[in-house]
Formats: C-alpha cells, structure tokens, sequence
C-alpha cells in the first residue's frame, strides 16, 4: 500500500513540475484596454512581449512594393499581350507591375515560373496560372463588395499567401474517416482531440464546411431563459460546431470572446462591440469565396493539393487574419494596386456606414426572430 | 446554549491589540474594543458611499444598483468621485472594516486564551477579496480591472472577464478552488446530517455518541476521520477553497493572457508522448 503513496506521489510532484515550469506562464505588465463600460469586464488584455512582435515580424516580411506609375494613355495589356482574361484594360506599365508583385508575394523563389510557362507567357497549361487568374477575380470581389468585412484597407494577394504559394493556413473538409467509428474508442464525431484551429479545445475539428463554406447560420442561443413547453431547441452538436468555429475566430484574430460579445447576452447585438457587426459579414464572405471561388477550383488542382474529400484547401478566418485583428494591422496595400480593387479596375472602395450596419442589423434582427 | 456558558471566560479585561483599557467595554452582549470602533467606522462610511452611489445611479432597484470601478485610463491613480471614486472609497472601507472585524476576532481568541484559528480562518476570505479587488489591478496597471459591486453587475464582470479566457473551467486554480468548495461543503453535509443524527435519535431511544459517528463511517467506507479530524479537515477545505479562489483570478491577466485551454498543452507536450 505504502508503495502506491510514494508513487503516486512522485508523479503528482513531477507533474506539478512539469505545469509550473513548461506552461508557458506570462507576466506582468501586460497591457489592456476597455471597451465597454467601466466594471463591466469588456476589456481587451495582450502581452506586449508577444503579441506586438508578431505583428511587426509579419511586417518586416512584407516585400517593398513599387510606386503606382501614373496610368498613361496607350495600348492596354489586352491589346500588347495574348490571353490576357483579366487585368487587360491595363496600362502595360500598370500591369506588369502587378505581374511582378504577384511573383514576388507568392512565387518570390521561382518568379514568373511559379505559374507561367517561360516560353509563352500566354500558355495557360499550368494549373498555377489559371487558379491564379480566379483568384484575381476573388480579390476584386472581396475589394468591391466586401468593404463591409475588409473596410477601406482592402485585400491584396499577399494578405493571404505572404510569399508563399498555398497560403499557410488553410482547411481541407475533414476527412469522413475521422467522424466514422473509430476502432475501441467507439464514434469521436469528428472532435476531441485539441486541434489547434478550434483554439486547442475537445470541440469539432471541423466546423468550417457547415459555417464557411455551405450558408449555415449560427442560431444557437434561445430567445427565453428556460426551454419552453413545445420548442425545438438547437442540437448540442450545432452549439458546439458554433463554439468551435468561435474558438477558431478567437485564435485567428488573438482576441478573445469579449472582443465581439458581451457575455451577458451573446446574441443581442445591441449589447455587441461593432467588431461583431465586421465580423457577421466576414462569415458571409468567406462562405460566399469558398463556394463561388475556392472550391470549384478543386477540379483544376493537381491530386497532391487535394484534400480526403477530393476537394481543394479553403479559406478560413485565419487564411487573411494570421493571429492579428486587423490582418497586417490594417497595412494599405490594396490601394497601392487600383486593378486588384474590383473588375473595372479601379471601382471606389467605401468603407461601411452607418446606414449599411443599421440595415443589416435590421436584416439580422428580423431573421432571428423567425 | 444554556448548557455550555462562555460569558465567564469571555467578559475578562486585556487580550486587546490596540487602545489597551480604553475600548475595553461590551455594550449589551457585543464586544466592542477599538477594532470594533474601526469596523462601525468603516462599515458604516462604506454603507453610505453605496448609498450615495445608488441615489446618484439610475435606479433603486436593488438587483441593479452598480457601483463601478473607475476607467482604466485612470490607471493607479485616483479617480472623480462619480466616475470610480465612490468604489475606491467604498473598497478602502470594505478592507478596514474585514481587517478589524479579524482583528477584533483576534482580540476575542486572546480574552478565551484559544488559538487563533478563527481570525486566521476568516482572513483567507479577505485575502481573497484583497486579490480580487487590490492585488490583480495593481498587477494589471490599473484600478478599472477590480469588480463592480452590484449584485448583477458583479455577475456580468465575472462572465466577461471568465470569456476573457475562453472557458474559465480549464483554470488549473479554479479547478481546485470549485472542487475544494464543493468538498467543504460536502463535508459539512455529512459531519451535520451524522451530529444531528445521533443526537435527535427520535423518543425514547438514547442520544448517540461521537463513537456512534464513527462506528456509522467505519462502516459505511472503512474510515471515520474522528471527532477532532472533521474539524481541522473542514477547516484546511474552506481555507483551500478561499486562497485557490485567490489564485485562479491573480494568474488570469497578470500570468496568463491567453485562453485558458491553451494552457493545458504543458499536458500535451509532456515527453512522454510528444
């Protein structure tokens, strides 16, 4: 008996070891700020040792970008060049500016190899080249008719892709095999093992094919205090599909839920931040991309870029945030690239009034009570 | 209570900390002493700024009055009195009057010539209010992260401040602290249900023993703590339960600013399967 204290005691001992040392504890000053109502608790903390620096690291990587040369009247890119499908009412000047920053945001080993063949530049063969081409068209949606997620500032390729050819964080649909029978440890649906796009928790490791990519709604919290006599209530498994898409949104942004949220009431939106409101239509947006942009360009991708379904990486949260609210901190690119900002090459950006929130505030307001 | 009498050993003079004969006096049954001249002081300076708090509030709906701390950009320092002032000196009057009341407990224990296990007892709840409200803001930079003191407006600062953190129940501290809470009180439940038990053992049948009780947890799960033993255990649970309390909200900001089930991959990482 004396033998299994000891034991048990030495264990606990290394254990508590190993928390108090290998954790990861921070310390103080850490840095806050209020957004909300004094003694409220809608306080934003970060750890000016670590969070800070990861931004002016993602900074200090952004490649220098040339001057916008003034758009001089001529030949445009479509006239000079073959098979130009998009960019073409380009000035020549302007649109191989955009061809060498493309090169350099995505491809900045291979240059112009990375989607082109060398030897006609026109040749669309590679798969690269034309998954490309879409993406441009993606970019200008997003520019011109998403400013109520991306504001002014705008999207540019390297947003996501921050010189590399498959942007770093992606998804692929889970793999059916992972929410099937699972050997002796029975049915894991798809969850409990602390993957770290749903912020290292039990949660569904994949909640984006329901929330980011098909139209689901996040409907989980009931408008009364008690279930009442009669009413279907959500599923646990769309709350916490709905939590672990949280979750994700948590760790991509490096906020937490009062960020958005006042906990007192999760689905009011008067008791919201107005980053809630930024937030809503990003959820739109990337459902709306993965659908219209992202996923029918699986059927143009190699076998080694497909993922368990078949199907092609998807964007998420993260794909443009990287661990930063503001992706870059809100770094004015787009601008600098007047073809990227919509289809005509130039369409105004506005950024979000007042009006837009109240309507679609009205618009949400409405559908809930449905 | 007629049976056991402390009044002989109780109105005795000394024993005191401070003001030596002078506040040595009862008034009715209460002791008073210079430390229970402290705790009116206080309690009563505090109760009023509430007041004041709430007469100057929208409501006195007693669910809603709030008394908020002040801004953060007050930082440390000191703030108007209608925009946190009145809980800075609501907060100085809430920790003189906990502190003089230990003290006047102390004061009493010596005038019994019994240990200090009281005062001590009642001072792990006031360190634990002293972190909440003094400790964590200092550490975090300013007096705007301690608690509104309302009783819904308190509610609604925990649960932001719990989502701060993502799930608050992955706090290693908060773990112990709600296990240890929960513990006391369940040991509370059986050392009461088993005490009136024996000794409301119904007409006509004999009052129960302490040997009765433990023979009952003999029997029941091999093991009776004892007479003395439900005592000092009850006494460790509660205090644990307090000061873990205490450490779950001062490592929340100050030593962690992340989710808290971030935290567990320390468990994750152990070499043993990483």
């Amino acid at each position: 008996m004396k033998i299994v204290f000891w034991f048990g005691g030495v264990a606990a001992l290394i254990l508590t070891g190993f928390m108090l040392f290998t954790a990861g504890w921070e310390r103080p000053p850490i840095e806050s700020a209020q957004t909300g109502f004094r003694g409220t608790g809608m306080v934003e903390i970060n750890n000016p040792r670590v969070d800070p620096p990861r931004l002016e690291a993602q900074l200090a990587q952004v490649p220098d970008m040339s001057p916008l040369p003034p758009d001089t009247p001529g030949p445009s890119a479509g006239d000079i060049y073959q098979n130009v499908q998009v960019l073409g009412d380009l000035s020549v000047v302007r649109f191989n500016r955009v061809m060498q920053s493309m090169a350099s945001w995505i491809y900045p080993e291979q240059g112009c190899a990375g989607c082109h063949n060398l030897n006609n530049l026109a040749d669309d063969s590679k798969y690269q080249y034309r998954v490309a081409r879409r993406m441009i068209q993606m970019t200008q949606t997003v520019n011109s008719q998403w400013a109520s997620h991306v504001g002014a500032t705008g999207v540019t390729c390297y947003t996501c892709h921050r010189g590399q050819a498959v942007p770093q964080y992606t998804w692929f649909n889970a793999d059916p095999a992972n929410t099937a029978a699972d050997g002796l440890t029975g049915w894991r649906n798809g969850q409990n093992r602390a993957t770290e796009q749903v912020g290292l928790t039990s949660m569904p490791e994949d909640p984006f094919t329901e929330q980011l990519e098909d139209s689901g709604q996040i409907r989980v919290i009931g408008d009364t205090a008690l279930p009442m006599p009669g009413e279907v209530g959500t599923s646990i498994q769309t709350t916490e599909q709905t939590y672990a898409l949280m979750m994700h949104m948590s760790t991509s942004l490096n906020v937490t839920c009062t960020y958005c949220h006042n906990s007192r009431n999760f689905g009011s939106w008067d008791q919201s931040t107005p980053q809630r409101v930024t937030s809503w239509y990003g959820i739109q947006m990337a459902q709306n991309l993965n659908t219209e942009y992202v996923a029918p360009l699986s059927s143009e991708l190699p076998p080694h870029r497909l993922g368990p379904t078949g199907e092609g990486q998807k964007i998420n949260c993260e794909t443009c945030h990287q661990g930063v609210n503001k992706p870059l901190g809100g770094l004015q690119m787009a601008e600098q690239y007047p073809s990227l900002l919509g289809p005509s090459g130039g369409t105004q950006v506005s950024s979000l009034s007042d009006q837009d929130v109240e309507a679609a505030l009205a618009a949400v307001e409405l559908s809930d009570t449905e | 209570m007629s049976m056991l009498s402390y009044e002989k050993k109780y109105r005795v003079r000394g024993g005191t900390l401070l003001g030596g004969d002078l506040f040595d006096f009862w008034v009715g049954p209460f002791y008073v002493g210079f430390f229970g001249v402290t705790t009116i002081f206080f309690a009563v300076v505090g109760t009023l700024m509430l007041v004041y708090g709430a007469a100057i509030g929208p409501t006195w709906n007693l669910w809603q009055i709030n008394i908020a701390p002040p801004d953060l950009s007050y930082g440390l320092g000191l703030a108007p009195l209608k925009e946190g002032g009145i809980w800075q000196i609501v907060t100085v009057c809430a920790i003189g009057a906990f502190v003089s009341w230990a003290l006047r407990e102390v004061e009493i224990c010596r005038k019994l010539g019994m240990g200090y296990h009281v005062p001590i007892a009642f001072s792990a709840a006031i360190a634990a209010y002293i972190t909440l409200v003094v400790v964590r803001p200092v550490l975090m930079g300013a007096w705007g992260h301690g608690f509104p003191y309302g009783i819904l407006s308190h509610l609604d600062w925990v649960s932001n401040v719990g989502y701060q953190y993502l799930h608050f129940h992955y706090n290693p501290a908060h773990m112990l602290a709600v296990t240890f809470f929960f513990t006391t009180t369940f040991a509370l439940a059986l050392h009461g249900g088993a005490v009136l038990s024996v000794l409301n053992p119904g007409e006509d049948k004999p009052v129960g023993t302490a040997e009765h009780i433990n023979s009952f947890f003999r029997d029941i799960q091999g093991y009776s703590i004892g007479e003395l033993g439900i005592h000092r255990l009850g006494l460790f649970l509660a205090i644990a339960a307090g000061l873990f309390s205490a450490l779950c909200i001062v490592i929340s900001g100050p030593f962690w600013t992340r989710g808290w089930p971030e935290w567990w991959n320390w468990w994750l990482e152990l070499p043993i399967w990483s």
